[in-house]
């Protein structure tokens, strides 16, 4: 399905229609189709993230609605919107009805730009990178829209937490970022190739090994910070269910709450999707599977992690996050950048390119990414006893006879 | 241009998802600091002192099920204790042992309980040890079923013994579970102990001092873990615990994890217990027969356990009549919970919740 | 301090996800999905067929079941002693003496009698006239069916009476007349004996309950002989 195709269809069916109506009506219908694809999707994932869940926690999960349970979120969607939308008598009304939208329109954005095949419409966009990175930037504004206009004061300490975690992980997100553009740029200077370094089809084309083995250290913080931008565990500070009720969303009820949580479950999807683009090789996989088959299989096999790790960790304090970022991360990507940029510049600097250097940086790259986290971890890291070690106080220390 | 900020006032509860029934607390926060704490109790009186009053002794059982509603067996314990020492009642030695099985069980429910709500505070996404957790305790109350017929209000112990003895399927049941359970206790322990994030959390948070421990009556893990070794089954041993080894855990500075580590501990405590107990446990009757409505002597008794939040007293006085003219419980939640301020004021938000989940209050008990 | 136990905690989790034997032992109630093999175990019970042969026979179902579309009612598995509702009451045993009434904390059971003749052997009869229970107010601690001399009143062992308004919830002495008597064991040592499981046998007559077998009539006659 490629948008050329489309338009011709639509031109050879009614011919002689004015361009710019044959390039609506073709958008029309691709973002249809992604957008229905893609809220889909999200209710699936609703479904795999509350069975895996269930199991892990070693119960049964919703299983009564269809084969193994596939329709209840359809059954909780169908809750959702037969519920009173209530709208708080002192909020903000327009900014309280807007937040959702706010909130969900980024997620679907960030699917367009997703290379589901070498020649995806919008995948060649030549600043793909940097759209993503404008567009989850939103989140940040939508939920402190929806915490300040509901009036509430759980939700504004939600919205207080989270916009200062979100804008500090935008940082080391964003650093990560700039090593991968960087690997890409050399290997596609070398290649000759015509792609751009920030597009996304462009990083995909460079990854001859995945960069998740070339830059461990890269694909690290950028998902532990892409999992602190979609605020899942271990960093649900927005939303800390056990402390603040329901965090920034505590006033929404009815649509506008399944809208929220809709977002919520597609979030990890998208997020999976760009650490399969820029990480994992995209489409890239073996050459019997389709291109498009063995990205969503990495999708889904992130998603998995990402529902993984939420069933075990728990919460890290607010304090905790921040110094996170910026004494833990930041100094981390800033290794990062800088050792990615000196191997290459050593490595790369002829005009061919083998598969053999690249192996030799990527295991040079193990070892300091393993040495960096060591020494900051004894830096910046916790200095808690490490065992625990019972101390007696004096105070009504009783005297056993029998002992 | 300076920033003007001013306080916060929230009240936390009587609907919050980890006040445990309903607690209130008025916190003034500085941002997410705390600057002041008010515990405000009292939603979930039921007034049980008072209809003990008008109840037969016997009856009064059935109230003392729903004060700590997740260990009725200690509670019940600690009250037929009280009645028999008002009414100088023998309890046969079956019924003794029983009883110490029971209530070591109890206590491990308890605790599970304990670090589950705990873990769920922190935030582990819908409770993963929580629900660990509450997959030990079913079995527990599955057995509590075998021998009473009910799974959390027991009503199991009468004045003077028991209502009636353990079905042979108890003691195999009780035999799987204490074999299968040490492995769980570790890996339960492994999951949370090892884990940095838990560690981060509440590791030096909420700290206790021994001194302030003492001074305001806190009993049982939080005491012990300010390393207090203070336990009402070695100090006073009661029913025979004399006869039983075991050692008394203590953490080391009372904060969080401290307490948690105690509880843990203590399971593998009564899991030994236990065994021992089973290993010793005599034929013969269960239960001292009393009329319904005896009238014990004129006077006043005080008697207590060691319950799995500490220490749970009954002072009773009775006018020779059927039912006590005073019933008075001390309960361990209640006394836990005066120092809440001062564990409070300094700490964050996100530590409040996991502060208030390590004491480990049950409401019923707080209001009574 | 470097993550690792992070990550031994996903393993430990990963077991638990892994392992069969870590599940919960949950009842799924009123109805549970069951597999194929399980299916055809339920089958069986009435039509006698092996798996294979029941494989052969019905393969839609099979199919079903492998989607997880078949559910079986269940019982809910629990142990005979349950302190349940539906309280079983016999009027041939019971002599109208109250101490039930008296003995509950609540004060929910109200008995009526009234004098109904003269026999020879026992002395006053009375006949139960009104036994009412408020269900809606019990709270099932079996104190009644404990101070019941004569083995006539026992906990039920279901649980499931609900109803939608609250004065539905009053037993009445026709209600308990009627009722199918399959009283828990709870505090009856006599039908823990006879390994009685209310839940899976079916109701038990007067004669049946009773802590003592009747006594012959010549050791009545020794017995009475003597006053
Ligand atoms: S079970 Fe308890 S509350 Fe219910 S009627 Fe019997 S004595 Fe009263
Ligand atoms: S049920 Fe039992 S206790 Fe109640 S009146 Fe009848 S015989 Fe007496």
């Amino acid at each position: 399905m490629n948008f050329n195709n489309i338009q011709n269809l639509i031109n050879t069916l009614i011919p002689s229609l004015p361009s710019w109506i044959v390039f609506m009506s073709a958008a029309i219908f691709i973002s249809f189709f992604v957008i229905n694809a893609v809220v889909m999707t999200g209710a699936l994932t609703v479904w795999l993230e509350r069975r895996l869940l269930a199991r892990i926690q070693s119960r049964l999960g919703p299983n009564r609605w269809g084969p193994f349970g596939l329709f209840t979120p359809i059954a909780d969607i169908i809750k959702m919107i037969g519920k009173e939308d209530i709208v708080p008598s002192t909020a903000d009304k327009k900014i309280f009805n807007l937040a959702p939208i706010v909130l969900l329109v980024p997620v679907l954005l960030v699917f367009a730009v997703i290379p589901m095949s070498s020649n995806s419409f919008l995948g060649q966009l030549n600043i793909g990178i940097l759209f993503i990175v404008g567009v989850t930037g939103f989140n940040t504004l939508a939920v402190f829209m929806a915490a300040w206009s509901s009036r509430n004061k759980y939700a504004l300490f939600g919205a207080m937490r989270g916009v200062a975690m979100l804008l500090s992980y935008e940082v080391p997100m964003a650093l990560s970022i700039v090593s991968v553009v960087l690997t890409t740029n050399f290997i596609l200077n070398i290649e000759g190739s015509s792609l751009s370094a920030l597009s996304l089809v462009g990083i995909v084309e460079a990854q001859r090994i995945p960069f998740f083995i070339l830059q461990p250290l890269g694909c690290l913080i950028f998902v532990t910070a892409a999992s602190a931008e979609m605020s899942r565990a271990p960093f649900d500070m927005i939303e800390s269910e056990s402390e603040l009720g329901a965090g920034y969303h505590t006033e929404y009820s009815g649509i506008k709450f399944a809208i929220f949580q809709l977002t919520e479950f597609l979030a990890p999807v998208a997020t999976a999707a760009i650490i399969s683009v820029m990480f994992a090789g995209g489409i890239r996989g073996l050459s019997i599977i389709p291109g498009s088959i063995s990205l969503i299989a990495k999708i889904f096999i992130i998603v998995l992690i990402f529902i993984w790790i939420r069933a075990t960790w728990p919460r890290l304090r607010v304090d905790q996050i921040m110094n996170f970022a910026w004494k833990f991360l930041l100094p981390l990507s800033l290794i990062n950048i800088f050792s990615q940029a000196v191997l290459l510049q050593i490595f790369l600097s002829s005009s061919s390119i083998s598969n053999t250097e690249l192996w030799i940086i990527a295991g040079i790259n193990w070892i300091i990414a393993a040495v960096s986290i060591f020494i900051l971890a004894k830096v910046f890291g916790h200095k808690g006893r490490a065992k625990n070690i019972p101390i007696p106080s004096p105070l009504a220390n009783m005297e056993f006879k029998s002992e | 241009m300076p920033l003007k900020t001013e306080p916060v006032t929230i009240n936390l509860g009587p609907q919050h998802p980890s006040t445990h029934g309903v607690f209130r607390l008025k916190v003034t926060f500085d941002g997410e600091q705390i600057v002041d704490a008010e515990p405000v109790m009292g939603y979930m009186h039921r007034g049980t002192e008072k209809l003990a009053e008008e109840r037969s002794y016997v009856q009064i059982v059935t109230l003392t099920d729903r004060l700590d509603w997740v260990s009725s067996m200690t509670n019940n314990l600690s009250y037929v204790r009280t009645v028999e020492k008002l009414a100088n009642i023998d309890v046969p030695i079956r019924a003794q042992y029983l009883r110490v099985i029971c209530s070591e069980l109890q206590r491990i429910a308890s605790h599970l309980i304990a670090t589950g709500f705990l873990m769920q505070e922190l935030g582990t996404f819908g409770g993963t040890p929580l629900m660990y957790c509450f997959r030990e305790r079913e079995k527990i109350l599955d057995m509590f079923e075998m021998l009473c017929g009910a799974r959390v209000t027991l009503s199991y112990m009468r004045p003077g013994g028991l209502i009636q003895d353990a079905p042979p399927e108890f003691w195999e049941r009780l035999k799987i579970f204490t074999s299968e359970m040490p492995g769980y206790v570790d890996e339960l322990e492994s999951l949370i102990s090892d884990n940095e994030v838990v560690l981060a959390r509440t590791k030096n948070v909420g700290i206790l001092s021994d001194r302030v421990a003492v001074d305001a009556s806190i009993t049982g893990p939080m005491l012990r873990a300010t390393g207090v070794r203070w336990d009402l089954r070695k100090a006073h041993p009661y029913e025979i615990y004399n006869s039983l080894h075991f050692e008394v855990p203590i953490g080391s500075n009372g904060d969080t994890f401290d307490r948690y580590f105690v509880r843990i501990n203590e399971i593998r405590e009564s899991i030994k217990l236990i065994n021992q107990a089973v290993e010793q446990i005599p034929s013969g009757p269960i239960r001292t027969e009393i009329p319904y409505f005896f009238k014990p002597p004129v006077g006043t008794a005080f008697s207590s356990v060691e319950a799995p939040k500490g220490e749970l007293g009954f002072y009773i006085v009775s006018d020779g009549g059927i039912s006590p003219y005073r019933c008075h419980i001390r309960s361990p939640s209640f006394i836990n919970l005066t120092v809440l301020k001062d564990l409070l004021v300094g700490a964050s938000m996100a530590d409040l919740i996991v502060i208030f989940g390590s004491i480990d209050v049950v409401m019923g008990e707080v209001d009574r | 301090m470097f993550g690792f136990g992070l990550f031994k905690g996903l393993l430990i989790t990963l077991k638990n996800l892994i392992l069969p034997s870590r599940l919960f032992t949950t009842h799924q109630y009123p109805d549970r999905k069951v597999g194929p093999i399980e299916l055809a175990k339920f089958h069986q019970d009435w039509q006698n067929t092996s798996f294979l042969q029941f494989l052969f026979n019905n393969p839609i179902k099979i199919i079903q079941s492998l989607l997880g579309l078949i559910s079986i009612k269940d019982r809910y598995p629990q142990h005979s002693r349950f302190r349940g509702q539906e309280f079983g009451w016999y009027e041939n045993r019971c002599t109208g003496c109250a101490s039930c009434a008296k003995y509950c904390p609540l004060g929910i059971i109200k008995i009526e009698t009234s004098r109904s003749g003269i026999d020879l052997d026992e002395g006053q009869k009375y006949k139960v006239d009104v036994f009412d229970i408020d269900m809606g107010r019990c709270m099932f601690c079996g104190l009644c069916v404990e101070a019941c001399p004569y083995d006539a009143l026992f906990m039920g062992s279901g649980f499931e009476e609900s109803k939608y308004f609250r004065q539905e919830l009053n037993i009445d002495i026709d209600n308990l007349k009627n009722n199918d008597t399959k009283p828990s064991n709870w505090f009856r040592p006599q039908l823990e004996g006879k390994n009685y499981d209310p839940r899976g046998s079916g109701p038990l007559e007067w004669n049946q309950v009773g802590r003592h077998e009747k006594p012959s009539d010549t050791e009545q006659a020794s017995k009475w002989g003597k006053r």
